[in-house]
């Protein structure tokens, strides 16, 4: 929770991580993916403030403590979403797990959710993977990477029929919240592969399942934002926009922030810190003090009031999945519904 | 669409390009002003490189730190090193890059052999050898991809398109112009200015209408002028995909930043 100016924030980190990156945990012949993949996260921890940036060695793996204190002692997380990433081609262990968090988790009892994730290419065996894990940790969400390898492919998409069944296991045991993440790979290779398109087909044929796009589909904001007001159930992850570009580059920032409160509107969309990519004291008190610039560039876009950051920063993503608000968190009636799956904002031709 | 690359026209090389495909104008202007014998030095090396672009970002490699070193001999050998943001980004985009800048220099008079060097990338390997090889894009990721990459490059460069639109259009739009005026313009109306410029390039470059007479307003993909209630959608659609380029662009600058500690042959500051 965080206060300010009278002020109280009810704060849900809905994407964050707990991984071991460090050598130890690299799969022998592909280290130079792993080493390459976790100098990657730390290169975006560089568009953070100074005083936050990590040596390469602590950020390749931090203690249980550490991650204690910086999300929730100092970084005003009421509640955490584990979002695992398995990477097992590059991380003997795998990068991030269900079963990881998990061990971690049950020691903080009502501090995280545990969501897991999937890959369509595991076949039989992974959906009863999912099963399990939906059984044993109450998983409500998954995590989509959908470039990662995985015997020789590069990578996946969610119109895949074999994709279909997996989503349709969802509905059927009870996971509602879809975070899809994007990333450079996909097959054919010669496709984007942060296109989309996918997820727009898959929220159309889903409509009971949510999806949550995270890092707003960057680096494409645009068809995300184009796609995202036709579809009722498809939100905006703020992971990487608020860490990536609120410090480093504050215009830019506002004029994101500015499209995505036109386009998908502040009931659709949630905080997300990614850390331990950034820690979320810094993400959490700058957002609440952010104010949109003046001036002509900026005159179009629609203001964010207080009620709306509410939303975002937790009530959003608490509606999501299910979390209890205290009394003082919640808002005033009258101050709107967070997480509204409300009428979308259909834009003809759009 | 640009002049037809001079010094080695093919149906398709590293970049796979087919006839008549967009793509990058580095070697053809290359071709027109450089002096005809004798080592063109570096400087004029970089002059090409200018014109090779982050089909993404669509800006030239160069301003945006990419190009690590340039060199070539008195005997004509030029190496031309590129760095990118991450050890990940995207192989597609960085394989259009690494091949229109070796289409640049190999262009370029003088120049005998031409070496291409992605650095620090997990495609490397495959995206030097396939560029040098001029074996294309789906022969370099054999079995990982099952065509080339123009289609990719135009609609990025429609993409360029709508936001250079923003770019021309948002000038007017503050001294006045609504939008039935901006839909009854044509580029030889608009005054002349580097963003306006710009945006006839791009659409040259994609075959779409790029003279005096054409309108402002057209549909990237049809080329057709934009009509009636249409306007104001498409106005804000291209101030959004203006709004994501640039927000990925300092997103790219400042991974790169981080990255390396040097900065790169004609890099400019946003």
């Amino acid at each position: 929770m965080y206060e300010k100016d009278g002020e109280k924030y009810f704060v849900v980190d809905s994407h964050m991580h707990y991984w071991n990156a460090a050598p130890d945990n690299w799969v022998p012949g592909a280290e130079q993916y792993a080493k390459g993949w976790i100098e990657c996260f730390h290169a975006y921890q560089g568009l953070g403030p100074p005083a936050t940036h990590w040596t390469i060695e602590h950020f390749q793996k931090y203690s249980e403590d550490d991650l204690m204190k910086d999300v929730f002692e100092d970084g005003h997380v009421d509640v955490a979403v584990f979002q695992p990433t398995y990477l097992k081609e590059w991380y003997k262990e795998g990068f991030n797990t269900t079963e990881r968090n998990a061990e971690m988790g049950k020691k903080h009892p009502g501090k995280f959710i545990y969501n897991t994730r999937w890959d369509p290419r595991d076949g039989d065996e992974g959906i009863e993977v999912l099963r399990r894990n939906v059984e044993r940790y109450g998983s409500k969400g998954v995590k989509l990477y959908s470039a990662e390898w995985n015997s020789g492919s590069r990578g996946w998409k969610l119109t895949d029929r074999a994709a279909y069944r997996y989503l349709e296991v969802c509905q059927e045991i009870g996971i509602k919240n879809i975070h899809v993440h994007k990333g450079p790979t996909i097959w054919p290779l010669d496709k984007d592969a942060f296109d989309v398109a996918d997820v727009d087909h898959a929220a159309t044929d889903f409509p009971d399942l949510n999806f949550i796009v995270e890092h707003v589909g960057l680096p494409r904001i645009e068809d995300f934002c184009f796609m995202a007001t036709q579809e009722p159930n498809v939100y905006a992850g703020l992971a990487v926009v608020i860490g990536g570009l609120m410090y480093a580059r504050p215009r830019f920032f506002a004029k994101v922030m500015g499209e995505l409160l036109f386009w998908v509107g502040e009931d659709k969309m949630t905080f997300g810190s990614d850390y331990a990519i950034w820690e979320p004291k810094w993400q959490v008190e700058g957002f609440v003090d952010w104010e949109s610039p003046d001036g002509e560039e900026f005159s179009d876009y629609p203001k964010l009031t207080t009620v709306g950051k509410k939303k975002i920063l937790g009530l959003n993503a608490a509606k999501l999945y299910d979390i209890d608000v205290p009394a003082e968190y919640r808002l005033d009636a009258g101050q709107g519904t967070p997480a509204a799956q409300d009428d979308a904002q259909l834009v003809a031709g759009a | 669409m640009t002049a037809p690359l001079t010094a080695r026209p093919r149906g398709a090389g590293p970049g796979g390009q087919p006839p008549g495909a967009p793509r990058a104008p580095g070697a053809a202007a290359a071709a027109r002003s450089a002096p005809a014998e004798g080592s063109p030095g570096s400087a004029r090396l970089l002059d090409v490189l200018a014109a090779v672009r982050d089909p993404e970002l669509d800006e030239p490699i160069t301003s945006l730190g990419f190009v690590a070193s340039c060199t070539v001999s008195a005997d004509g050998d030029a190496q031309v090193r590129l760095r990118l943001p991450t050890y990940f980004c995207a192989p597609n985009f960085a394989f259009l890059m690494v091949a229109d800048a070796y289409d640049a220099v190999s262009g370029l008079p003088g120049v005998r052999h031409a070496e291409v060097i992605l650095e620090d990338h997990f495609a490397s390997d495959a995206i030097n050898g396939g560029v040098a090889a001029r074996a294309g894009f789906a022969r370099s990721f054999d079995g990982e991809a099952v065509g080339e990459l123009h289609q990719l490059r135009a609609d990025f460069l429609r993409k360029a398109v709508m936001a250079g639109t923003d770019q021309v259009c948002r000038p007017l739009q503050a001294a006045g112009a609504g939008p039935s005026a901006l839909r009854a313009m044509t580029l030889g109306e608009v005054p002349a200015s580097p963003a306006l410029e710009r945006l006839r390039q791009r659409r040259a470059e994609l075959g779409l209408p790029a003279g005096d007479a054409a309108a402002l307003l057209i549909d990237p993909v049809t080329g057709a002028p934009v009509t009636g209630d249409a306007v104001p959608l498409h106005l804000r659609r291209a101030q959004t995909t203006r709004v994501s380029i640039e927000a990925n662009s300092g997103i790219c600058r400042g991974m790169l930043r981080h990255r390396y500690d040097t900065a790169g042959q004609g890099e400019e500051d946003q």
